[in-house]
């Protein structure tokens, strides 16, 4: 059961021709990684609305089909059918293959994320150094976006996104470096086989030790500003500059930067999967009978939960904000993890470690928290009502 | 040569001659954009999988980025309405005529390699993490030193200077 | 022609287009682009002979060209950065124009 799609893709690869044979299994894990992430894909973007809604007090989307799960259907034949217009001035050739140099890289990302077990498209031996690389590819998309169309404040978003982007950049492979230190390979299938095991009940997942969850806290923080979600949407912010560098999209364009994002959303979350919570294992011993892309699948749909409960629930944070953040608090914070890390791989399991790295990582956090708080002047709230 | 080294090199030379003669400065940079992804694929093609990487990491990610950057700050967005190439474009292009003929030729009379690629392993990154860390640590720690030397050059350089009222 | 002289005259032609560039453009930055280009053409160089040459398990070309990659950034951003210093005193890019020691 667990190597069902394995055993399924060899099948149908031994009718190809010998010759032809590496070229069909490509093809075949290409297009089920595009199946079954943009089916993802329009499951998200309905359990978004709807779960947005919850929090808001309304309900989602609830006229399409029963409890509006027909929404993202009825979403993607307005956007292929809305008439794709480009502005006058813009400059043609790069509005239109900004989206597309938007949406290749993030595919791209997917291809060395584990799905299962033996479930990788590509095991590549610098598979994290190929995430991060294409990762940075995405960034010339958001200009091309805002430049090409000659508007001030779509430039003006683009410059702001890109700004966001880069600054988060550095904590985010900061905290993915660390993981790669204690397991000595930038390969994604070696660092789900060193979470392996289990000690008494409880997996052996990086999740699980405290430079793992300072790693994974600053991880999942940094992936949000990646990928401009709230709180740290306002590049794009709907109430700000209206959609900011896409702002002339419209159409199948539009939906494809819309497909981007969420796509560009699940291969960091895959990739934080792997780095930190194990990959495809599940996490008690007596669950291991479930097939392991389950698992994968299930923590992948407990994060995109958290990313919205997130968006729901944070107000956004000003630009400057969000640099002093990112430099201020969360590079720091990546560095000594990256020491908690190197203190937890040589000393002597047992309470000592945990005492000490928990330290290590806990005390500079409280510090920081501190020292950056103080220059805040907070007067007394002054209360008006109109006369 | 096989087919796919003709198309990449094609592309790479392609995007490189667009990057040196366009007129719109943001055309330039991403058609150099494009010169770095095809000879990411090069350095991919001969086997040298860290280099490539590191070559789209740094180079797309970082270099190209500053690049369009600094066109938006000093206001190379509209295009030029003089000549783009200065007076004595002649020389310069005669010169690089000249050291492109002098490499080719030595090239072309030199003993040349007629067999294909050896077959040689991958380096893997470990391998090339244990060469850095043991034989090479010293430019590591230079190169180290520069990039914070060139950080904090690069912010002093172009941080607006405040006049003292 | 082998294999190793294909790479090599590639390198040799992108290493003649930066030249151009770098000689004839204007705009300082392009004659940047210039250098850049010159540049990943000596490290394609480097990684065909490291790779066709006779000892590709010494890694020498591919750390030789991991240090030039990470050294051409920073004279990138430290280039940049006089540009832009530059422009905000004379108020153009032309390198035609930036002609006098005396400011």
């Amino acid at each position: 059961m667990d190597q069902l799609f394995v055993n399924l893709k060899h099948w149908l690869v031994d009718f190809a021709p010998l010759g032809w044979q590496p070229l069909v299994s490509a093809l075949i894990s290409v297009a089920a990684i595009v199946g079954v992430f943009a089916t993802l894909f329009a499951i998200t973007t309905i359990l978004e609305r709807k779960g947005l809604g919850r929090i808001q007090n309304r309900y989602g989307p609830n006229r399409v089909g029963p409890f509006g799960v027909f929404q993202p259907v009825a979403d993607g034949l307005k956007a292929m059918t809305k008439e794709d217009i480009v502005p006058r001035a813009a400059d043609k050739v790069v509005h239109f293959i900004a989206p597309l140099v938007l949406v290749m890289p993030v595919f791209l990302a997917l291809a060395v994320v584990p799905v299962g077990r033996n479930m990788v498209a590509v095991d590549l031996d610098g598979g994290i150094l190929f995430f991060f690389a294409v990762g940075a590819a995405t960034e010339l998309s958001v200009f091309m976006a805002g430049w090409s169309s000659r508007n001030k404040y779509s430039l003006l978003g683009a410059m702001r996104a890109i700004a966001q982007m880069i600054s988060y950049e550095v904590p985010l492979i900061l905290s993915a470096v660390t993981v790669i230190m204690i397991v000595g390979s930038l390969s994604t299938t070696k660092i789900v086989d060193a979470q392996a095991g289990f000690s008494g009940w409880l997996p052996n997942w990086f999740v699980l030790t405290p430079w793992g969850l300072a790693g994974f806290i600053l991880f999942m923080i940094a992936a949000a500003a990646e990928s401009n979600r709230s709180p740290f949407d306002l590049p794009e912010g709907e109430s700000e500059i209206i959609a900011g560098y896409y702002i002339e999209y419209s159409g199948f364009k539009f939906a494809l930067f819309f497909l981007g994002e969420y796509i560009g959303l699940f291969a960091v979350s895959g990739l934080a999967i792997t780095l930190f919570l194990g990959g495809w294992r599940a996490p008690l011993p007596f669950l291991t009978w479930i097939p392991s892309y389950i698992w994968f699948f299930a923590k992948l749909f407990g994060l995109i939960a958290l990313f919205i409960w997130v968006r729901g629930t944070l107000p956004r944070l000003r630009m400057d904000q969000l640099m002093n953040f990112a430099w201020k608090f969360m590079l720091p914070m990546a560095l000594v993890n990256l020491l908690a890390a190197g203190v937890w791989h040589f000393m002597e399991p047992g309470f000592a470690r945990w005492a000490v790295c928990l330290l290590i990582v806990l005390g500079p956090y409280v510090m920081l928290g501190r020292s950056l708080s103080e220059h805040k002047q907070f007067g007394k709230r002054i209360y008006r009502y109109a006369e | 040569m096989t087919v796919s080294f003709a198309i990449i090199a094609i592309i790479t030379i392609a995007s490189a001659i667009a990057a040196m003669t366009l007129r719109n400065l943001v055309h330039c940079a991403l058609a150099l954009v494009g010169a770095f992804a095809g000879l990411a694929a090069l350095y991919l093609q001969l086997d040298a999988q860290f280099v490539g990487f590191a070559q789209i990491l740094v180079y797309v990610g970082a270099v190209a980025i500053l690049i369009v950057f600094a066109i938006l700050l000093t206001g190379g967005s509209e295009p030029p309405n003089q000549p783009i190439f200065s007076a004595s474009w002649c020389i310069g292009g005669g010169v690089a005529l000249a050291v492109f003929g002098v490499v080719a030729w030595t090239i072309r009379s030199s003993h040349s390699i007629t067999h294909g690629l050896p077959a040689v392993t991958q380096p893997s990154v470990r391998q090339i993490g244990d060469q850095l860390m043991t034989k090479y640590i010293l430019p590591l720690e230079v190169v180290g030193l520069l990039l914070t030397a060139a950080l904090i050059g690069a912010v002093i350089i172009a941080m607006k200077e405040e006049k003292a009222k | 022609m082998g294999p190793l002289s294909a790479y090599l005259t590639v390198s040799a032609f992108l290493f003649a287009i930066g030249l151009v560039g770098a000689l004839t453009r204007r705009n300082a930055i392009l004659v940047l682009i210039g250098i850049e280009l010159m540049l990943n053409a000596a490290n394609l160089n480097f990684i065909a002979f490291w790779r066709f040459g006779a000892h590709p398990e010494a890694l020498a070309g591919l750390m030789f060209v991991i240090f030039s990659i990470a050294v051409a950034a920073a004279e990138a951003a430290v280039g940049l950065a006089l540009i832009i210093a530059i422009h905000r005193h004379y108020k153009t890019t032309d390198v035609t124009q930036i002609d006098s020691m005396r400011g």
